[in-house]
């Protein structure tokens, strides 16, 4: 006994809480899940505000169809009988891997019948479909419906799978630069670099966009009156806040977030190439410390971990033929697809907005992949098809080289209810 | 019905009616509280004189007085200045006034500050605003049959709490409204007429 309460002491000295955890973590907190006061209090129960505190924000710009405000209603206290939905946990369940399914929901499939019992009564033509589908079949989600309400289905019934012309507006493109410096040589101590090195700093900043606004060596290496050999997120945060947010929000910045070491693919859940294990992520993982070099930071730096079959199947996939051909000087600019088109696309906080920035929470649209719909996918294709390509995960898988294989029935059933004739057919291979 | 809330229990409504006062007048009682009556007709009257003001100031004078245009962000089009269901993913429209109305509703609900609000309807568009208790029922066939002119007051028990549940008439007062909801595809009732008692404003106040 004595011997163990030992370990453990020395577990938690040791800060290598490993021991502590009550079973895996979910895909989404299996990077932080050794701080864990970032959930737990002392006594490891769970935090009232632990979840609103990361995901807070994203719930109330995903317009959440069930926010806990709307339970705190009396009129709604019945309902709270059958799902106690004001908590977060009682649908996820943290360390309970055999319970877990997709969006880490610990709750069986059907458990939007707990509440929506009747709906067949109020929409006839939902008696034929399982409550096991509500959730599964691309038709609803319980937070985000911004992509599948009916309303936002009626403005989009017949759109042909490509629309005639993109809208446009992926990440901020440019030339194409020499890929330059390596990963490795972004981790290397300033005193590892030679005068060479040095040369070459000095001349890609001096055709970046950095020089021209009057950014110099200090403005990035000095903090506090010292010269830093490699500057940290920090650095880059005092210009580039929204960016640098979203980045902590996401896979590649959470753990620093969580003042964890930084994020290696070695770490990862997801397959990463075996050279890049030891890699620490930071902004110059992906972006030039010196040069401008848009296009690698879209789809080159994505490579050098990422080793899925998704991310393996982009080169030999349509979206990637555009990528070249924009980089090419071929193609016109946002006609191109490249990873970050997708997965860190230019936002703006309103339609009209002038000016953009780039989420660097790469998660932000991932999961359930309908939050891609509206900001990613509709630049280029019709609603219809949009939602049959997401729904099917192996076209998913091969990075969507083909077509899909299903048909997602909701705007049908818009068209029919609305009296509106559907014409949903969808046109040869975009 | 003589039940009384003390200062402490008012205290965040009272923030909230700006223009009421919490201390003295006839409604405070010999034990220094408010009839939760009282307070439930100060709390609509703020609600009924910001959204006949959201209406006429705010919707009515920019769209119909001085018709004014924009121009649409992507194609520079100059088109007229509006007011939307779909505001949310329309570029320059405002919420509907019945829209201000619940977002104000909501935003009160997540304060969690004791009261609530609603505006419910015995023929709702959304189906998740018609009646669900027996209080809510009462009180809007009880507003309708008064045409309007008589609040309803009641008790109900919900969750294990007692309310003071307060139903107002939410009456057609422009064209907007009748129009709006006779042709919505999602409306139970078509007919609808200015001066029709369309539904009710629900407050209640937990005792």
């Amino acid at each position: 006994m004595l011997a163990l309460a030992g370990y453990l002491l020395g577990a938690l000295v040791s800060k290598d809480r490993q021991v502590f955890l009550p079973g895996p973590t979910t895909h989404g907190h299996y990077q932080i899940e050794l701080d864990c006061n970032a959930c737990h209090t002392p006594m490891m129960g769970v935090k009232v505000d632990a979840c609103e505190q990361c995901h807070g924000a994203e719930l109330t710009e995903a317009d959440d169809s069930h926010p806990a405000a709307k339970f705190r209603d009396p009129r709604n206290a019945e309902l709270l009988t059958r799902i106690q939905v004001t908590h977060c946990v009682t649908c996820h369940v943290e360390h309970r891997p055999e319970l877990t399914r997709s969006m880490g929901v610990t709750l069986p499939e059907d458990y939007c019948v707990r509440c929506h019992e009747d709906i067949a009564q109020e929409r006839p033509n939902h008696a034929a479909y399982g409550f096991e589908t509500c959730l599964n079949g691309a038709c609803h989600n319980f937070h985000d419906n911004r992509a599948l309400s009916e309303d936002f289905l009626a403005e989009h019934l017949h759109e042909p799978a490509m629309l005639a012309e993109p809208v446009g507006g992926g990440v901020a493109k440019g030339a194409p630069t020499s890929s330059g410096w390596t990963a490795a040589e972004h981790d290397a101590d300033a005193a590892e670099i030679d005068g060479a090195a040095l040369e070459r700093a000095v001349s890609e900043w001096s055709a970046s966009r950095h020089a021209a606004a009057g950014v110099n060596c200090r403005g990035c290496h000095e903090a506090e009156q010292r010269w830093v050999a490699r500057p940290t997120h920090t650095a880059c945060q005092s210009c580039h806040g929204a960016e640098v947010e979203g980045y902590l929000r996401g896979r590649h910045g959470m753990r620093l977030q969580a003042g964890l070491s930084p994020m290696q693919p070695g770490l990862a859940r997801l397959p990463m190439r075996d050279d890049a294990a030891s890699l620490s992520l930071g902004c110059g993982s992906c972006h030039g410390a010196h040069e401008e070099r848009p296009h690698v930071s879209a789809v080159s730096a994505c490579m050098t971990c990422h080793d899925d079959a998704h991310s393996r199947a982009y080169e030999g996939s349509k979206h990637a033929a555009s990528w070249r051909r924009e980089v090419a000087g071929e193609g016109a600019q946002g006609t191109g697809v490249s990873c970050a088109t997708c997965h860190l696309p230019a936002v703006r906080t309103s339609p009209a907005a002038a000016a953009s920035h780039t989420q660097h929470n790469q998660n932000d649209n991932l999961r359930p992949n309908e939050k891609m719909i509206r900001s990613v996918c509709m630049q280029c294709h019709g609603l219809q098809f949009a939602l049959d390509a997401l729904a099917d995960s192996e076209l998913v898988r091969r990075n969507f080289q083909g077509l899909p294989s299903k048909t997602i029935e909701s705007l049908r059933m818009v068209a029919q209810k609305r009296s509106v004739t559907a014409d949903n057919t969808r046109e040869d291979e975009p | 019905m003589k039940r009384r809330l003390t200062h402490h229990a008012l205290a965040v409504p009272c923030l909230l009616a700006l223009a009421t006062s919490c201390g003295g007048g006839e409604a405070e009682g010999a034990a220094g509280g408010i009839e939760p009556k009282k307070v439930a007709d100060m709390l609509h009257a703020v609600m009924e004189a910001d959204r006949t003001t959201y209406t006429k100031q705010v919707v009515n004078r920019l769209i119909k007085e001085q018709k004014v245009r924009i121009v649409t962000p992507e194609t520079e089009e100059v088109v007229p200045f509006g007011a939307s269901e779909q505001w949310k993913s329309e570029h320059g429209k405002l919420p509907l006034p019945a829209q201000m109305f619940r977002m104000g509703a909501e935003a009160v609900n997540a304060k969690n500050v004791g009261f609530t609000y609603g505006l419910l309807s015995s023929w709702p568009i959304n189906k998740q605003n018609k009646p669900k208790t027996d209080m809510e029922t009462k009180g809007l066939e009880a507003v309708v049959a008064s045409g309007g002119k008589e609040p309803f007051y009641g008790e109900e028990e919900l969750g294990g709490v007692k309310y003071f549940t307060a139903v107002y008439a939410d009456v057609a007062v422009a064209d907007a409204c009748v129009d709006c909801h006779n042709k919505h595809q999602d409306t139970p009732k078509s007919d609808f007429k200015l001066g029709d008692v369309m539904g009710g404003v629900v407050v209640r106040i937990p005792l």
